[in-house]
């Protein structure tokens, strides 16, 4: 049996464990609230785009422009959204075997896709498995600007333009609620879904100069602002699946002291009636 | 006098919401005026300033940074990805742009990539400062 000593530092340890887990849980639970504020104020940009794009999309359906046509597929691009850092419980693990699942159905070797890490963790683990990793984002902020991502956005949807590969796929978590994450596999590039999604009720636009020039300048918006969306929607659920990590981190280091206290009672309760046991003996003895 | 919407939304968040008589921006193809009850429209923007005549005599300015405008009969949505009003300017920030752009195109030649790319922050750079400055 564990010594006096050995439990009461196994408490107080665990107790200052439990401290600076509770601390995380609270600064993810206020990040978390900037986060989803953040995702708000671009709903109305993106509803806004997509309006727009599937309004002139349906409008000239037959413009050809590249973006908007599959072509046969020689090489896949993924851009893969992980946060930087771990204690985020099962964020970034999930996002990566999403991702590494889609791979190993779709390809047999590694010429045949390259990949777009956002994020430390995604980053090192594609490096690390070989993968051709063409850009990488690092140490983005707690709430990423759209300038901050525009450089691998912009790399992204141009390197489908030329024609490097013929799809983009984006991997990230979409957040649901504080306690539910989904991850979500989206095709970005090519734009095939937009022209189904018309209301039809506004498709009567005069165009300046042309509908072919304004999708040139408008799907690239478009496919960027999807990024950063998804971008956005990965930064909530990262900061609320490290509050959950972090709060079931603290459930469990109170329980563990719980026992560890009851363990620390009944050792001392033991030494006392040793000690009486003893002197009980001893007076026996002389009697 | 009769009035149109204006909304001008950047990723970030919108920048301007406001009812206006006048709306005058920099297309690609020229400079366009915006009167209430206009033809539903589409049209890509330059870099440049976005004016907006509220009653008659003051006149709101927002630096826009490319994107495109939709036209409504009574509404005009501005889609960029960065847009400012005048106070919200980073003046010395973009100054510095403005130097280091300066720098690059004197450094690197006329069809390069970069050049495009020097000329295209040179010009946003300039932009926001006359915006900031008011001289439009």
């Amino acid at each position: 049996m564990a010594s006096l000593r050995d439990i009461k530092n196994r408490i107080s340890s665990t107790k200052k464990t439990s401290q600076i887990t509770r601390a995380m849980q609270m600064v993810s639970a206020s990040k978390l609230n900037r986060a989803e504020l953040n995702a708000k104020a671009f709903v109305p940009y993106m509803g806004k785009i997509s309006d727009v794009v599937s309004a002139i999309a349906s409008g000239t359906a037959d413009s050809g422009h590249p973006m908007l046509l599959s072509r046969p597929v020689k090489k896949t691009a993924y851009l893969v959204i992980t946060s930087d850092r771990g204690l985020a419980g099962a964020y970034n693990s999930n996002v990566i075997r999403a991702v590494t699942n889609a791979i190993r159905d779709r390809h047999t070797s590694v010429d045949e896709y390259v990949v777009f890490a956002i994020g430390r963790v995604g980053r090192d683990f594609f490096v690390k498995r070989g993968a051709n990793v063409i850009e990488s984002v690092v140490a983005l902020p707690d709430h990423p600007s759209f300038a901050d991502i525009k450089e691998i956005a912009r790399k992204a949807v141009g390197m489908f333009t030329d024609g490097t590969y013929d799809e983009l796929y984006m991997y990230y978590s979409h957040y649901v609620s504080a306690i539910q994450q989904e991850v979500t596999g989206q095709k970005v590039l090519p734009l095939t879904d937009i022209a189904t999604t018309n209301s039809g009720a506004n498709a009567s636009y005069e165009f300046e100069p042309s509908g072919e020039a304004i999708l040139e300048v408008l799907l690239p918006q478009y496919a960027e602002s999807l990024i950063y969306g998804a971008l956005l929607d990965g930064k909530a659920s990262e900061h609320a699946s490290r509050m959950t990590a972090m709060k079931s981190a603290t459930d469990n280091a109170s329980d563990l002291i719980g026992s560890l206290t009851l363990s620390f009672n009944r050792a001392r309760q033991a030494a006392i009636t040793q000690e009486i046991t003893e002197i009980v003996g001893g007076v026996a003895a002389l009697e | 006098m009769k009035t149109i919407k204006v909304n001008i939304v950047t990723p970030d968040g919108p920048v301007y919401d406001s009812e206006v008589n006048m709306l005058i921006a920099n297309t690609a193809t020229g400079e366009i005026g915006v009167l209430p009850g206009h033809i539903p429209m589409v049209a890509p923007l330059q870099v440049g300033a976005v004016r907006m005549k509220t009653d008659g005599k003051t006149t709101d300015i927002v630096a826009v940074s490319g994107g495109f405008l939709e036209v409504r009969p009574e509404k005009v949505t501005i889609l960029a990805q960065a847009a400012e009003v005048a106070s919200a300017i980073d003046v010395t920030r973009a100054k510095e742009a403005m130097k280091r752009a300066e720098e690059r195109l004197a450094q690197t030649k006329q069809d390069d990539l970069d050049f495009k790319r020097a000329d295209l922050s040179l010009r946003r750079a300039t932009n926001r400062i006359n915006v900031y400055e008011g001289n439009i």
